[in-house]
């Protein structure tokens, strides 16, 4: 009985070729459309609408109160003018330019140290992921406990070794490489990113190259580095789209001080958004940087031919 | 070349430098891993600390008898449950948003033909590359303008519009279903919103899980969003009210109860990993960018 209808379907099908697919086609295509619906609105809501209003945002003044007038370029002119500004470059310059490749660098050992095959490595495996998942507002105030300059584990141990440890958070010299260190403590999730293409790479690549003699070095060079250099592609990507916006540890931890040394960006414009109401400013502010991140991942994905090894390259050779 | 391996001491042989490998790997790993847990340590150590013994140096590593009154003193002193109630109200309806939202969404874009799609999902998946800074301030005004400033809602509505990460995890899921079990269904009468909600979510379990833990400890950890809607202290966060901790005369200068209510704030999504472990390495292995 089941089969009937069927059967008399696609007969009708079959005698009216031309309606029945164009019909269940835009049938489809409405359904289609409302399965997307949330995430095309909330592309126009959150994201397109916003990006292009911040756009036009930038080019008025603007504090709320007073409808927004149009002053055009002034408020990227008044950029180059401030000092603060120049202050704050500089400061998510070095942080980006020391904490990525520190990072990309540390999280790829930590990871080849993690696919090593032994007993309890799932134990370390958790253990160095642990602070990605617990990162936040708690953890920053732990570090700044730990950076206190007299009571602070960090000094403490140091002067255990016969350092005597700088003021860290209260020192203009300082209090930068202090938040350089708390990002490395949060590597586990760029580890766990290498780890998983690691552990793609066949393992008789390594098998080959022993037969062939070559050392651990020597193996880690010719094969790991190549094959793994798509994830290093990936992570060096977000690691700077990353850098350019730390916010929780700058504004917690030393909230841009002492004396602006840690004056990021994402500090520089929330204090003109969100304590002066320069909006105008604040906008040209978020889209300096996107600007930067864009090149910036331009310049990244535009040089990755020569560094970057794909798969596909292989088995055309 | 047989004779001459055997004549060799046993760490130039090959065994031998592997075990001397392993153990240096060993002894890394360890060091390193003291390094990660020494924080947590200091924290917990702060946290059962008298008063007295805060300041001290050289410091009190392990305090006796441990204060555990102080946990109870931190969370009192200031309306800590009030905090944690309203941390649960978003995280939840956040995590609630965001599973049927994406999984909604990701369903379209891996199942359903109409034209355009790909274009719209290349758009979604470029927001992910989208510095936060640039949608900040207009996504404020907008919401300034609702009259939604100083409420949950800038916190929790944007969830219902989906996120590209998850739409594009869920949507990865999606692809290796094999389609008969949806045809089956078709068969039977059944509309494919009624596949998605009876076939596609029961199906998609483990990586609705790996999206569900990854909101809640992106929304429990988030600092910024909160910090920036909500202005009475009465709706603050656990994040926010503890960055106001530092100032507050009721709790900052005290170290101890400071450590304490970190200690508790850490908690929860401590507890999530330790008990869903699995679901976080998942989300990175799934997320399709192995070599």
């Amino acid at each position: 009985m089941q089969t009937h209808p069927t059967a008399g379907g696609a007969v009708v099908a079959e005698t009216a070729p031309a309606q029945r697919p164009s019909r269940r086609w835009t049938r489809d295509a409405l359904h289609g459309y409302v399965f997307m619906a949330p995430a095309i609105l909330g592309l126009l809501l959150f994201t397109l609408g916003p990006v292009l209003a911040s756009l036009w945002l930038s080019f008025t003044e603007y504090n709320i109160l007073t409808p927004p007038q149009w002053i055009g370029l002034e408020n990227y002119a008044r950029m180059f003018r401030e000092r603060l500004f120049w202050q704050a470059l500089k400061v998510s310059t070095i942080y980006s330019v020391v904490s990525v490749p520190l990072g990309l660098v540390l999280s790829l050992g930590l990871a080849v140290l993690l696919n090593h095959g032994m007993r309890g490595i799932l134990f370390f495996r958790s253990v160095y992921y642990m602070p990605t998942v617990i990162s936040g507002v708690g953890v920053a105030m732990l570090w700044r406990w730990l950076f206190n300059a007299e009571f602070g584990v960090i000094n403490v141990l140091l002067s255990k070794v016969g350092i005597q440890g700088p003021a860290w958070l209260l020192d203009e010299n300082w209090a930068l490489p202090a938040l350089i260190i708390t990002s490395v403590w949060g590597l586990g999730g760029t580890t766990l990113i290498f780890l998983a293409g690691l552990q793609g790479i066949p393992q008789e690549l390594y098998e080959a190259a022993e037969i062939d003699g070559a050392g651990r070095w020597s193996q880690f060079r010719n094969i790991t580095l190549p094959l793994i250099s798509n994830v290093t592609f990936f992570n060096l990507v977000l690691g700077i789209i990353g850098a350019l916006q730390v916010f929780t540890d700058a504004f917690v931890i030393t909230r841009g001080g002492p004396n602006h040394a840690t004056l990021f960006l994402s500090v520089y414009l929330y204090q003109h958004a969100f304590q002066y109401l320069n909006m105008g400013y604040a906008a040209a502010i978020a889209w300096f940087i996107f600007i930067v991140v864009m090149l910036l991942t331009l310049l990244v994905f535009k040089s990755s031919p020569l560094w970057v090894y794909y798969e596909n390259e292989r088995q055309g050779r | 070349m047989t004779t001459r391996q055997r004549t060799l001491p046993f760490w130039r042989t090959r065994r031998g430098q592997d075990r001397a490998f392993t153990a240096f790997v060993f002894v890394l790993l360890c060091a390193g891993a003291l390094l990660i847990l020494l924080p947590f340590f200091w924290m917990l150590s702060t946290a059962l600390k008298a008063p007295e013994q805060v300041y001290l140096s050289p410091p009190v590593w392990i305090p006796i008898p441990p204060q555990f009154s102080n946990f109870w003193e931190a969370l009192t002193r200031v309306p800590f449950h009030v905090y944690a109630l309203n941390t649960a109200i978003i995280v939840s309806l956040v995590m609630v948003g965001t599973l049927l939202s994406c999984s909604f969404a990701a369903y379209g874009f891996a199942r359903l033909n109409a034209p355009g799609k790909n274009l719209i999902f290349m758009l979604v998946l470029a927001t992910l590359m989208l510095p936060g800074a640039v949608t900040l301030v207009p996504t404020y005004l907008m919401f300034n303008a609702v009259g939604w400033v100083n409420t949950f809602l800038p916190l929790i509505v944007p969830s219902f519009f989906g996120s590209a990460f998850n739409i594009f995890l869920l949507r990865q899921f999606y692809m290796t279903i094999p389609a008969e079990l949806e045809e089956a269904a078709k068969i039977d009468g059944a509309s494919v919103y009624r596949i998605w909600w009876s076939i596609m979510l029961p199906l998609s379990q483990p990586v609705l899980a790996t999206v569900a833990v990854f909101t809640f400890v992106a929304t429990y950890n988030d600092f910024l969003m909160p910090l920036i809607y909500l202005a009475d202290e009465e709706k603050y966060t656990i994040a926010v009210a503890l960055s106001f901790f530092q100032g507050s005369p009721r709790i900052g200068p005290q170290m101890h109860l400071m450590m304490a209510a970190v200690t508790v704030s850490i908690l929860p999504p401590l507890a999530l990993f330790l008990a869903a472990q699995r679901y976080f390495v998942r989300g990175i292995v799934m997320s399709g960018i192995k070599g």
